[in-house]
């Protein structure tokens, strides 16, 4: 019994894992919007000006 | 973050007014007028918007956003602010229709909101809750600039939100249609699942490929052979099953309506290729084809959703345009006038319609006499004037003054909502057109099914045993990767760059038509011509012109203000005195104590002693071009002669002598007077034959359909009138500042006025068919020499697992140097 019959079940699980995480992000809409995420990020949360 | 960068406050404007460098806007940035500059204020503006934002955003304690700004080097534009008061969107009626109620009292809406542009428009407005009290959430959209907001209605009332982003210079549009949205995020979630599914697959099936190759080279015992043969197995079903399964229902769809459809070839590959690795791993011998098969859905995918978001993109740039029309009426209550949703309007209600406004309802004048510009639902370029009796129609402009109207109809029983029934019903019937791809597919399936019986008959005469199998993988070889590759990539690319020149193309198909030249008919008012009044003719002393202006500057007629567009704002030092005018004759009035007399014929005629001759036959002049002649009389003396009209398009002629140069059949369809459309069709060059004047728009789609029974129509339009028969047409391209019906029915939209990008459409068009064809040619000769050499057993497995992604990566460079929407001379 070689160790690929353990490995590559694990591996296809594991690949499987991430198909259904990619999937359930898709319909979370997590790619409905790409491109104000990526300037929002660079708004600082906090509303007091300092440098004022 | 607000520690790591030494960011200064911006304050470029403090020392500004004494600098001799332009100033800057405090809030835009933009270079501030001249005779705006106010030594006195610490902060100067560009305009009056940018100003009132400036002290908005101060108030609100907001000054970051100028930070924001500026750390992100943001492009700029002044700000607009519109003051409106929103409350229509307290009403009942527009609760039930555009908002949410929470379980837990909230209240959620949508909005469209003009001027955002940047990440500081970002930041702004999102910290909306933290300004107006009573917002709970509010979430930015860029790419839609789409904003959804949650709040609590018992603390603040949506008009005063409404109101808050208005004054911020992002006027809110309330979102329409988010049932269609629904439908449309559905489909991109499960399109990208299927990309997602089908990319797994690959990654997995290529390194169980791996290995089974370098086994064929190095030796691999049965056992794991077997065993990665099954496993790959698994995975190549799967992927034919779940992510593949669209080839297959599309195949059949094409098998059912007899419309031969790319799908087709790709599910015959895809299937033969299934059922031999099948096969050939429960026996346990021959090849097994599962790496190419999953890489083969992979790719083909992926250039679908690349097209398919190209198209979405041009498709929401063009919805974004109509959602800003307005919702809202100004209903007439007793002595009050209060802001209501157009639902909200009944029969016999009145409303009142200031200058500028857009007429919401069928109906009949009780009050006030005006100007009404109904050239976007009629197609006639003059305005039509209006008082108490007359009737008014939905979708028309009021020009001159404000007009109390009584509802007669509204919504769909209006003449708009009937054209509307009218657009649904063409671009219905329209019969569905084969692209160019699907077209070859159709020959492309006969060639390969001819090549796979002989094939077989051959090995079964010459070597039974062998049949199937070479059978098998000249169907596999065969399978049109690189084909069903090139013609979204193409289109993606060239619909993208067109995007970005200002033409918003909704589909792919219609680009093709645009390369097989027919006729094409050119609709009047609005597109060939300005669609407003404007100074056409000055015959006469010009040194007089900024004396008219002066003179005509104390009137609303719609002339006169044609005639203060055309020759600028005026001197400030002409002194006037005397002012008087007659509705609908002309203007009289003493400057620096010289009587001027500015009218029609008629009118100057009555007041000065003689007309010479020469002025006659000026005004026939004008007559003849079917536009209206006015006198410019000074101390008793016609000294000018001005015509004014609608005026053709500078480009008009140009375009129309190139469209023709280039194949096209050019006709006029107008709702105009038949007179005024010949006369302009002459001017143009356009033959008699094909100008059709007067035409109602159930005709125009007549007029339409009677073409196209000879050749492909292109329609090109502007207005409601235009829009069924924008949809009839083969391609429908409506042009710079067309009505809302018009672009939901139309192919291509042209964001830039005049006609010019339609030459650069057309001439695009066929490169982008040549890049078409170039791609199905490359890919056709690597499936010919496959085929043969797989048949006379030359090709290893592995020379054509490195030959098939070479194909893609030739057709994928080929679609990127496609040079449509690339020339310049076209585009300035």
């Amino acid at each position: 019994m070689s160790v690929i019959y353990l490995v590559l079940p694990l591996a296809i699980l594991l690949a499987g894992l991430f198909v259904a995480a990619f999937i359930w992000a898709t319909r979370a809409g997590q790619y409905d919007d790409l491109d104000s995420p990526a300037v929002r990020m660079l708004n600082d949360d906090d509303d007091t000006d300092k440098d004022a | 973050m607000a520690t790591d960068t030494p960011i200064k406050p911006p304050k470029p404007q403090a020392d500004a007014p004494t600098a001799n460098a332009q100033t800057a806007c405090a809030h835009c940035g933009l270079p501030v007028p001249r005779g705006l500059i106010d030594p006195d204020k610490e902060h100067q503006f560009c305009c009056h918007g940018c100003e009132a934002v400036y002290a908005v955003i101060h108030q609100m304690g907001l000054d970051s956003y100028y930070r924001v700004k500026q750390r992100q080097g943001e492009q700029t534009q002044p700000a607009k602010t519109t003051g409106a008061g929103y409350t229509a969107f307290d009403h009942d009626a527009f609760t039930t229709r555009c908002c949410v109620d929470r379980p837990d009292g909230t209240r959620a809406t949508s909005f469209y909101l003009e001027g955002v542009h940047c990440a500081a428009c970002l930041w702004l407005v999102e910290k909306l809750p933290a300004v107006v009290p009573g917002v709970i959430e509010s979430r930015l959209n860029m790419h839609k600039s789409l904003v959804r907001l949650t709040w609590d209605p018992e603390h603040v009332a949506l008009s005063k939100i409404a109101s808050a982003l208005d004054s911020l210079g992002y006027p809110p549009h309330p979102a329409r249609d988010t049932a269609a949205d629904d439908i449309v995020k559905k489909e991109n979630h499960a399109e990208l699942v299927r990309i997602g599914v089908a990319g797994a697959a690959v990654g997995n099936a290529m390194i169980l490929a791996i290995c089974l190759y370098a086994g064929a080279f190095t030796g691999i015992q049965d056992e794991y052979r077997s065993l990665f043969r099954w496993v790959g197995m698994g995975i190549a079903l799967l992927t034919l099953v779940w992510p593949g399964s669209v080839f297959f229902r599309g195949a059949w769809s094409a098998i059912r309506t007899r419309t031969p459809h790319m799908d087709l070839p790709i599910a015959i590959g895809l299937a033969a290729g299934g059922i031999a690795g099948t096969v050939n791993t429960v026996r346990g011998v021959g090849e097994v084809y599962f790496d190419s098969l999953t890489v083969l859905v992979f790719l083909l995918l992926v250039g679908r959703a690349i097209q398919r978001r190209q198209q979405r993109r041009a498709a929401d740039a063009v919805e974004q345009l109509f959602r800003l029309t307005p919702v809202s009426a100004r209903r007439v209550d007793g002595d009050t006038v209060i802001e209501v949703p157009i639902e909200a309007l009944e029969q016999g209600d009145i409303v009142e319609l200031i200058a500028g406004d857009s007429t919401p309802v069928d109906g009949e004048v009780v009050n006030g006499s005006s100007d009404v510009d109904q050239s976007l639902l009629t197609g006639e370029s003059r305005p039509v004037a209006v008082t108490s009796g007359d009737p008014v129609h939905a979708g028309s402009l009021n020009l001159t003054s404000t007009l109390r109207v009584r509802v007669r109809a509204t919504g769909e029983r209006t003449r708009v909502g009937a054209l509307m029934a009218l657009v649904e019903e063409s671009t219905r019937n329209k019969a569905p057109v084969a692209q160019a791809a699907d077209r070859m597919a159709g020959w492309f399936v006969l060639t390969v099914i001819v090549l796979a019986v002989l094939t077989f008959t051959f090995w079964v005469w010459r070597d039974p045993s062998q049949a199937a199998g070479h059978t098998v993988a000249l169907l596999i070889v065969a399978c049109p990767c690189a084909l069903g590759l090139a013609t979204p990539l193409t289109l993606a690319v060239a619909i993208g760059r067109a995007a970005r020149r200002g033409i918003l193309i909704k589909g792919g198909a219609a680009l093709e038509q645009m390369a097989r030249h027919g006729s094409m008919l050119l609709d009047k008012t609005g597109t060939v011509t300005q669609g407003k009044t404007t100074l056409v003719h000055w015959f006469g002393d010009e040194s007089i012109k900024p004396i008219a202006a002066a003179v005509e500057a104390y009137s609303t007629h719609r002339i006169a203000k044609a005639m203060v567009n055309a020759i600028g704002p005026h001197d400030p030092s002409y002194a006037l005195s005397d002012v008087s005018q007659t509705h609908a004759g002309g203007i009289s009035a003493k400057v620096n104590n010289q009587p001027i007399h500015i009218g029609s014929a008629d009118y100057v005629s009555g007041r000065i002693k003689t007309i010479p001759q020469q002025v006659h036959q000026y005004v026939k002049q004008v007559l003849r071009d079917c536009h209206t002649p006015v006198l410019i009389a000074v101390d008793d003396e016609v000294k000018a002669v001005a015509g004014f009209g609608d005026a053709i398009r500078p480009d008009a002629r140009q375009a129309i002598d190139e469209l023709k140069d280039m194949g096209w059949h050019i006709g006029m369809v107008s709702g105009d007077h038949p007179q005024v459309v010949q006369r302009v069709a002459e001017t143009l060059g356009i033959t008699k034959d094909v100008t059709h004047g007067g035409v109602m728009p159930e005709q125009k789609v007549q007029l339409v359909r009677r073409y196209s029974e000879q050749s492909p129509v292109v329609m090109v339009g502007d207005g409601v009138n235009d829009a069924a028969a924008l949809g009839a047409a083969t391609v429908g391209i409506a042009v710079h500042g067309g009505a809302e019906a018009s672009l939901a029915a139309a192919d291509i939209y042209l964001s830039k006025p005049g006609l010019t990008p339609i030459i650069g459409l057309s001439r695009a068009s066929r490169q982008v068919i040549a890049g078409i064809r170039r791609g199905l040619g490359v890919s056709l000769a690597y499936n010919a020499i496959g085929v043969s050499l797989a048949a006379v057993g030359i090709i290893s497995p592995l020379i054509a697992a490195v030959l098939m992604p070479v194909s893609s990566l030739t057709v994928l460079a080929l679609a990127v140097s496609n040079r449509a929407f690339l020339d310049n001379e076209v585009y300035p």
